[in-house]
């Protein structure tokens, strides 16, 4: 158990929980946003797939990184388009739309991978370029929190941006009435004007975005290359810390911050032998619990009977 | 002239044919001799016995995992679990494979096969009860169990199961007297087929036939109809939860014991997801399942043959299906066409 | 003829599922007056207004605004245009406070963000202009009904309406809060808006309006100047024949008590009573309706009486043949041959996709002669399909077409043969010819009748006063969940005198059941 501690309580790896983090913060961003707007969007770890492909690409051609994340972040909105324009044009429903983007997204990158550098496994073949890390000044320096908090990848930090920004998007603006309007009451929001699916369009777009900066994330920053299927199952980790964290934005955050948690302590744990496949589960595990328990109390609260006396 | 009742069968054929043209439209900005892959995408699969039996091979698994998907969606429950119940379902048979070394005979496929299905219902039944008890959405807790049952089979591999003297990751061989036969000499093919044709018979009576599937249909058309009629839906629920589980289950044993002499998944196969494709083409008749698997498996031994034999990758099947799923489950294509058929119909009628 | 302000003409509307609401309806609108769209529930009257707002688009036929041709997409072009609605199912999003649901598509900002302080000062500003006080700052789950309309009204006016459609305005309204909103309208005519009023309810068209359209099987009956048609046309043209029904219905000794429910006490979850002191029986060949303006209790009641009473406390006894049925799942109940006709059928009703066959068998699959072995007898569910099919007159091409491509009425026939053929000993009927054609009404009436001949016990629940005057044997009337009075010769009864009780304004002392002590 000592050994446990000895892991956790080090700046290395509290650094490390912000550093896997990350990726995981963004897409459950974008699955917040849509599922306020009342559309779940299962396509998150396919987008974030393809964006992490096409960050690897844009920036080897361009040979700009900055380039390369933009790449990245218009790609994850355009698939999510393309998710939008089939649900929501064709009435596609969302969830086999969602299945058919990571099943799209898992061969797909595969096959222009192979197409660009006859590699099917990795990009190694392509001159791709990594964002950079930012030491900020004055934090840098303080003891503890300094080594925890500065140093980390540029798109980290915009990560805990994005945050702020998300719950200024959906609390403050007239967007974020409409987004949560839509998904509370759509015909209300349609009755007053309020295109139930432009906004579910412009939802599921902002969801795609977050998403694509994700995947960019993966492979410009926590890997400087593309693998296939590098997201590894984050993009369902997202969908299950925007789950547990009841779509507040509050929740989302805290709860990804607690599963790149895990993730990290997984990494961590294998020094000491315990088996990096079932602490992979435990994100997964505490959604199913948080859902059953959120889902007994609704069941509970509806159910309070009282005995009939004459049933005696 | 057409009449609405044609509609679906004309929509899953237009779906079909989008799809095609879309592979012919890759194939050829991707080849450098465009006809002679187009030919060995269609023909190939078709030319000789061994790739025929290819296609069937393919198809058992597509089968048994369509058919599970099939039942699900009939009983209007939004469930994925199948993908990772057909690969924990497979560690289960493959650990029996492995160390049931006593078993002699038919015995061991059969007892090493039923464990993996009966672990499948269970564990199937989990998002179902949950469903059926507390509302739990039955979707997200499938998806969940996916991964969990993912990573404990993967833990189970590789701490348990690793043959530390093979080149890659993968078990010990399995006993031979765990593998199921092969039933049509110069194939693959084995026995797997026989089982999953009986199942699919098996479910169609049980659907159309009998009262439990009964229950089962109007459960799916609509949940509150049933409940007013009497019916215990939350037991319709669990229990096709426990069937479909059984099926899928069923499948990853036998894609395992059929096609393998040692585990080696160590990622999700996919066909569970593939499943719910297979049963949207077949829209959840069990019959339909045979053809839309047949059809699925074709064109990916098309795409393998294509990729060994020419110079596009196979990986272009993934996006031939996403393309398949995003149309078929798509209400609205080609609905205009139907309410100009509904219209003129009615105007006929007043 | 004075010129049309909204004109609308051979507007036909063919639903995806086949279903006709409206064929070639006409409609003409002048400005400054209040039009009444009468018609009965399934006339089309909510499909045309929801072209008029521009949530339908019409298959066939135009708009005319003020003389010009015009297309209505959505209802941000009928905003643009002036029109605002006020549903009856109202369009607000609970969580949000009342200046938020008014600005809702029209924000105030202050520059990216939503301007919250301009929000309410508009909501306020609105509220004095027209002289309806709202709380800006309340969420409107917390609200009144009556006051969630108002909000209602006040959105449409805040977006500039100028035609103000109000959809079935009065069914969810006290008869204070209706008065005070035909007090609104007035004013809202005098200061020159036009009102398109949907309704039903002949005497609140007499009441407020000027013109009326009739709408019949969704078509258009034409239109009258209110002052000059009388309720008796009116209703006439509504329904195609005279309202008034006749039944010669033989007198029967009344049998044993097959249902009687004892000192039945339901609350919700929050402790606010739904039924109090809820006693009566039915006997055998004896029909009991019940009467009350919807809301006041009747859909709990039926709960109880059916199984689907969950999640509220209730206490007191509901016994069938003896039997407490209280704590009983459906099954068991309709083990005791309790039939059950319900108020929605295509949500509880019946099974959409499934044919007609497999609706009419719901109830029986599981007897021993539709069953063979572990199979079900095809052969047989299929005759007994095509005699049910024959007997109940269901028009379709066979016992095997899916049941939602039938009409509302065949659709209901087919819910009546199902629940009178099995032979019940108590039939709960809840609003059983509600939207259906006079015709299938009839035949339906006749089927009830022929049930309490054969000794059945019917509970009939029925917004219809015609109807549940001419049946009953008996009459209770429900007011805010408890019974206020009971006739024991319905017939007899007036519709003006029932109406004082469904509104509460009398009740009687002494009621049979007599008044039981608290009881918890």
């Amino acid at each position: 158990m000592n050994s446990l501690f000895d892991v956790i309580f080090t700046t290395d790896f509290a650094f490390s929980v912000l550093r896997v983090t990350t990726p995981i913060l963004f897409a459950a961003l974008g699955a917040l946003i849509s599922n306020r707007a009342g559309i779940i969007n299962i396509g998150m770890e396919g987008i974030m797939l393809v964006s992490a492909l096409t960050g690897v690409i844009v920036s080897a051609y361009t040979h700009s990184a900055w380039v390369g994340l933009l790449g990245a972040a218009l790609a994850g909105t355009l698939i999510a388009g393309i998710l939008a324009f089939f649900t929501l044009k064709f009435k596609t429903h969302i969830i086999l739309g969602g299945v058919a983007i990571n099943m799209f997204a898992s061969g797909g990158t595969v096959f222009i991978l192979y197409l660009l550098s006859g590699d099917k496994g990795s990009s190694t073949s392509l001159a791709s370029k990594v964002l950079p890390s930012v030491d900020i000044p004055l934090l840098k320096d303080i003891p503890v929190l300094g080594p925890i908090l500065s140093g980390h990848h540029i798109l980290t930090y915009f990560s805990i941006i994005a945050v702020f920004a998300v719950y200024y998007l959906l609390n403050r603006t007239p967007l974020g009435l409409r987004i949560r309007s839509v998904g509370e009451n759509p015909h209300a929001a349609q009755s007053v004007g309020v295109s139930v699916i432009k906004i579910q369009y412009t939802a599921l777009l902002l969801s795609g975005f977050f998403a694509g900066l994700g995947g960019a994330y993966m492979s410009m920053g926590y890997l400087s290359l593309f693998t296939r299927d590098m997201v590894a199952g984050r993009g369902w980790i997202a969908i299950a810390a925007e789950s547990m964290g009841r779509s507040t934005t509050a929740g989302t955050a805290l709860t990804s911050l607690l599963f790149g948690a895990a993730d990290a302590l997984a990494n961590a744990l294998q020094v000491l032998k315990i088996p990096a496949e079932l602490i992979g589960t435990l994100p997964y595990v505490a959604t199913v619990i948080g859902l059953l328990v959120y889902a007994v109390s609704e069941t509970r609260k509806k159910n309070r009977k009282l005995k009939s006396p004459a049933a005696k | 002239m057409f009449k609405v009742k044609y509609f679906e069968a004309i929509r899953t054929t237009a779906v079909i044919l989008i799809a095609l043209v879309i592979a012919f439209l890759i194939i050829s900005l991707v080849s450098e001799q465009p006809v002679k892959t187009i030919g060995i995408f269609l023909w190939e699969p078709l030319s000789t016995l061994g790739h025929i039996g290819n296609v069937i091979e393919m198809a058992i698994p597509l089968m048994f995992t369509g058919l599970a998907v099939s039942l699900l969606f009939r009983a209007n429950m939004f469930n994925l679990g199948a993908e990772g119940i057909f690969y924990f379902s497979g560690v289960v048979a493959s650990i029996l494979a492995i160390h049931l070394t006593t078993l002699g005979g038919w015995l061991h496929p059969v007892v090493a096969i039923l464990a993996g299905s009966l672990v499948g219902a269970l564990l199937s039944a989990i998002p179902g009860i949950l469903k059926a008890k507390w509302n739990a959405n039955e979707l997200v807790t499938s998806l969940m169990f996916n991964n969990i049952l993912f990573g404990i089979g993967l833990y189970l591999l590789n701490y348990h199961l690793r043959d530390a003297k093979a080149f890659a990751n993968v078990s010990f061989k399995f006993e031979e007297t765990a593998r199921l036969a092969k039933i049509l000499p110069g194939t693959r093919i084995h026995t797997g087929l026989i089982i999953v044709l009986a199942l699919i018979v098996l479910a169609h009576l049980f659907l159309y036939k009998t009262k439990w599937g009964y229950e089962l249909r109007m459960t799916g058309i609509n949940r509150e109809f049933a409940r007013y009629s009497g019916m215990k839906t939350a037991k319709v629920i669990i229990l096709v939860h426990l069937i479909a589980g059984f099926i899928a289950g069923m499948g990853g044993s036998v894609e395992v014991l059929g096609m393998y002499n040692r585990f080696q998944w160590t990622a999700l196969p996919g066909y569970g997801l593939d499943g719910a494709l297979v049963a949207m083409l077949a829209k959840n008749n069990p019959l339909s399942v045979i053809a839309s698997a047949l059809f699925l498996a074709y064109i990916r031994i098309g795409a393998d043959m294509m990729a060994r034999l020419s110079d596009v990758p196979s990986e272009m099947i993934s996006i031939i299906q996403a393309v398949i799923i995003l149309l078929i489950s798509a209400e609205q294509f080609l609905k205009f066409w139907k309410n100009r058929m509904l219209l003129k119909e009615a105007k006929a009628n007043a | 003829m004075q010129n049309a302000l909204l004109e609308m003409r051979g507007i036909t509307k063919v639903y995806p599922n086949g279903v006709v609401a409206n064929q070639d309806v006409q409609f003409s609108l002048r400005e400054g007056e209040i039009h009444a769209i009468a018609g009965e529930n399934g006339a089309g009257k909510s499909t045309l207004m929801k072209i008029m707002f521009g949530m339908e688009e019409p298959s066939d036929g135009e708009i005319l605004i003020r003389g010009e041709r015009v297309k209505l997409q959505s209802p941000q072009d009928a905003i643009d245009r002036g029109i605002g609605m006020v549903h009856q199912h109202f369009m607000l999003v609970p969580s949000f406070t009342v200046a938020e649901n008014m600005v809702l598509g029209m924000e105030p900002r202050k520059g990216t963000s939503f301007n919250y302080a301009e929000a309410v000062r508009l909501t306020e500003e609105t509220a004095r202009k027209y002289n309806l006080a709202v709380n800006a700052k309340a969420k409107v789950e917390d609200l009144t009904v009556g006051m969630k309309q108002k909000v209602e009204i006040l959105k449409a006016l805040l977006r500039g309406a100028k035609i103000l459609i109000l959809d079935e305005p009065t069914a969810v309204l006290t008869p204070q809060e209706t008065e005070e909103l035909f007090h609104e309208l007035q004013q809202l005519k005098t200061q020159g808006h036009t009102i398109v009023f949907i309704s039903h309810k002949l005497k609140e068209v007499k009441a407020i309006c000027d013109r009326i359209t009739i709408l019949r099987g969704g078509r258009s009956e034409g239109v009258f100047a209110v002052s000059e048609v009388s309720e008796q046309e009116i209703s006439r043209l509504m329904v195609g024949r005279d309202v008034v029904l006749k039944y010669d219905k033989e007198h029967l000794s009344a049998g044993e008590a097959v249902l009687s429910v004892d000192r039945l006490n339901v609350q919700d979850s929050l402790g606010k009573a739904l039924l109090t002191d809820i006693s009566f029986a039915v006997q055998a060949g004896q029909i009991v309706g019940i009467a009350g303006v919807e809301g006041n209790g009747q859909t709990e009641l039926i709960h109880a009486l059916t199984g689907g009473l969950s999640g509220v406390l209730s206490s007191g006894a509901v016994r069938v043949a003896g039997q407490d049925i209280l704590a009983a799942d459906i099954l068991a109940i309709r083990g005791l041959g309790v039939s059950y006709i319900p108020e929605d059928r295509m949500r509880q009703g019946s099974a959409g996709d499934a044919s007609i066959a497999d609706n009419l068998i719901s109830i029986r699959y599981r007897s021993k002669e539709l069953n063979k072995g572990p199979f079900l007898n095809g052969g047989k569910i299929a005759r007994l399909a095509a005699a049910l099919v024959e007997e109940f007159k269901v028009r379709c091409s066979g016992p095997r077409q899916p049941i939602g491509m039938l009409s509302g009425g065949n659709m209901q026939k087919v819910v009546v043969a199902r629940e009178c053929s099995t032979g019940p000993q108590l039939l709960i009927a809840e609003q059983p010819t509600r939207g259906v054609d006079i015709g299938a009404a009839q035949f339906i009436h006749q089927k009830l009748l022929e049930l309490r001949g054969n000794g059945c016990a019917t509970v009939l629940v029925s917004a219809d006063l015609n109807e549940i005057l001419e049946l009953s044997d008996r009459l209770l009337v429900m007011y805010e969940g408890q019974i206020v009075a009971c006739f024991e010769e319905p017939s007899r009864v007036s519709e003006e005198e029932l109406g004082l009780y469904m509104l509460g304004i009398k009740r009687q002392d002494k009621l049979p059941s007599g008044r039981a002590a608290e009881h918890v």
